[in-house]
């Protein structure tokens, strides 16, 4: 990876914090960006984009257009659920429009995937990271479990921007 | 099945942040019974959240309400806590306001044309695929959201929930450096915005006219966008803190959503681009009434499926206001002006992209809010928009139940870019008596 490809990492946390569980995706941007400011990964803070979103495809579009890698962080709900719960997607240019990611929200990553594909605007590579939710009804602050999962949530979305700047051998599987 | 005297219409819709939504319609003996929309919409928990906070909080805390339009309830929030401690904006930073507020109507708007709205009109499931077929349409569209991105990135801090509002102004005003590069990104998308108005225009509308009260704000000498006096086609003027002696708020048993109606009325009435474009359409920049004209709006419009068209004139006119703002701009002295708290109650009112925003705050001496009324422009349209489905279904009961069901969502889709979204989602149960 070039010094030029380095600052087309971009992380993107989806989410509301006052839908509880929703808040998810800012809860793991607020914890990245206090790593990459002062932990052993400072250098990086100049190379990954870190991107709140509401989880509108358009915006989404526009924050992985041109990335070689776009992660994203995201709240499901699942039936049964099992809160906190952790789920990795990994979505090739070559194989999004068959992609079926899920999400919280009424109109969001599935459309943002899809409309991307359409217009060819994938990044090289996009994982989701999604947590499963307990509540998603008003208020703020996450669930015990979901906030429980935060930590490991935030290690491995650095293990993937790591990876992808050539800090380590090997992209997480 | 065709042509039954007897049937029912329920559409149960998907959670949704922005905003949650359900329609039912009842139909016997060829005529319509009942028509329905529930909403369930967020503001009253924010209400309740925000009492106890301090003076400084609404603004962002209310910008979550919605990822759509937080700008709007950001600007309603400081204009009713800076009435409530009798402070105003001096020109530069209600200048820079009304820019900020400017790039979320171009991304609001762009939004609900491209990605929501003109899929309907091209027979198209959505924008996926829309963008099959016509990619540089909705590449057309993306371009405008960038370009309004831009400028709430350089104006509000960031595009989705602006960081940089606060009470009295800005933390940070822009300085003029800052806004010249995007004088040349809105050049271009006002070029991109008189293309969509042609674009929309060209669109085959159905045949409806609604004639509900319209209310909206006034702003004389401009188009109202984030701030204005209330008016009506009815004949009512009056300020934002009358604003809850004119518009009474009733609860009905099927929704979370408060109904609201005028006081002294026995007709519903309607906020948004229709009402705003009907009540000051005199006061359009000059593409933007350029390009009205060429898209052959007169001075008034309504119906409700041409929406997209005024939603289209309104990105001119946001576009064209910008720019004049971004050339005109002087660097305020100081990015704020200090608002004391003081026991008080204060008032503010804004056109959000779908209609009037209130907000009402009652601050105590020491700047802690006491109570919060917020009125979004959802609640206050249910029910025109339910009437309109009404009349709307009656006109076509010869419709099998799944194409009826798409021209209702449809026609939802005229109103309310949240609801629009919860209704890409609906599923349609058919009672058969």
């Amino acid at each position: 990876m070039t010094a030029a490809d380095r600052s087309r990492v971009v992380v993107i946390g989806v989410g509301n914090e006052f839908r509880r569980d929703d808040g998810i995706g800012p809860e793991v941007l607020m914890r990245l960006r206090e790593h990459l400011a002062t932990g052993p990964d400072a250098a990086a803070e100049t190379t990954v984009r870190l991107v709140c979103s509401d989880g509108e495809p358009a915006s989404m579009i526009e924050a992985w257009t041109g990335a070689s890698l776009a992660v994203v962080v995201d709240a499901v709900v699942a039936d049964p659920p099992s809160p906190g719960r952790l789920h990795r997607f990994a979505i090739g240019r070559d194989d999004a429009s068959g992609a079926q990611a899920v999400s919280s929200h009424g109109l969001g990553l599935r459309d943002a995937i899809g409309l991307a594909a359409a217009l060819g605007r994938m990044p090289e590579h996009l994982v989701v990271h999604a947590v499963e939710a307990g509540d998603v009804g008003h208020g703020v602050g996450l669930t015990p479990p979901v906030l429980a999962a935060a930590a490991t949530l935030t290690g491995a979305v650095l293990r993937e921007v790591r990876a992808a700047l050539g800090q380590s051998r090997e992209r997480p599987r | 099945m065709t042509h039954r005297s007897d049937r029912t219409l329920a559409a149960a819709g998907l959670a949704r942040v922005e905003g949650e939504g359900a329609m039912y319609v009842r139909v016997g003996d060829g005529r319509v019974e009942e028509v329905r929309l529930d909403i369930y919409e967020p503001p009253r928990f924010f209400e309740a959240f925000l009492a106890g906070r301090s003076y400084t909080e609404p603004p962002d805390i209310t910008a979550r309400i919605c990822g759509i339009c937080p700008v709007a309830y950001q600007t309603s929030a400081c204009q009713a806590i800076e009435e409530a401690c009798g402070v105003s904006l001096p020109g530069p930073l209600a200048d820079l306001r009304r820019l900020l507020y400017c790039g979320e109507w171009i991304s609001s708007h762009a939004l609900h044309v491209y990605m929501l709205h003109a899929p309907d009109f091209l027979g198209y499931p959505g924008a996926i695929e829309l963008a099959r077929d016509h990619r540089e349409i909705v590449e057309r569209g993306l371009s405008l959201r960038r370009a309004a991105n831009a400028l709430m990135e350089v104006v509000g801090g960031r595009s989705v929930h602006p960081v940089n509002v606060r009470i009295g102004g800005f933390y940070r005003a822009p300085s003029a450096a800052d806004l010249a590069p995007l004088a040349g990104q809105l050049r271009q998308a006002l070029d991109l915005a008189v293309d969509t108005v042609r674009w929309v225009a060209g669109f085959d509308f159905p045949d409806f006219t609604c004639d509900h009260e319209l209310l909206a704000l006034r702003q004389p000498g401009r188009y109202p966008i984030e701030r204005g006096t209330l008016v009506s086609s009815g004949g009512l003027a009056f300020p934002a803190a009358e604003f809850e002696q004119h518009v009474i708020e009733e609860q009905v048993p099927h929704s979370t959503a408060l109904h609201a109606r005028l006081a002294g009325r026995d007709r519903s009435y309607l906020t948004g681009p229709l009402a705003r474009y009907t009540l000051n359409s005199q006061w359009l920049p000059s593409a933007a009434a350029a390009a009205a004209r060429e898209a052959g709006l007169g001075p008034g419009c309504r119906n409700p499926f041409q929406s997209i068209v005024v939603r289209a004139v309104e990105i001119v006119c946001a576009v064209e206001e910008a720019l004049r703002l971004i050339d005109g701009y002087q660097e305020p002295a100081s990015s704020f002006v200090a608002a004391v708290p003081r026991a008080a109650t204060g008032h503010g009112v804004s056109e959000a992209p779908r209609g009037v925003l209130y907000h009402r705050y009652e601050l105590d001496q020491d700047g802690i809010v006491r109570s919060a009324r917020i009125v979004p422009p959802t609640s206050q349209n249910q029910a025109a928009i339910a009437g309109d489905l009404r009349g709307f279904v009656q006109d076509r009961l010869d419709l099998d139940d799944e194409p009826l069901t798409r021209a209702c969502e449809q026609a939802i889709r005229n109103y309310d870019p949240c609801i629009s979204c919860a209704t890409h989602f609906l599923t349609v149960h058919v009672d058969r008596a």
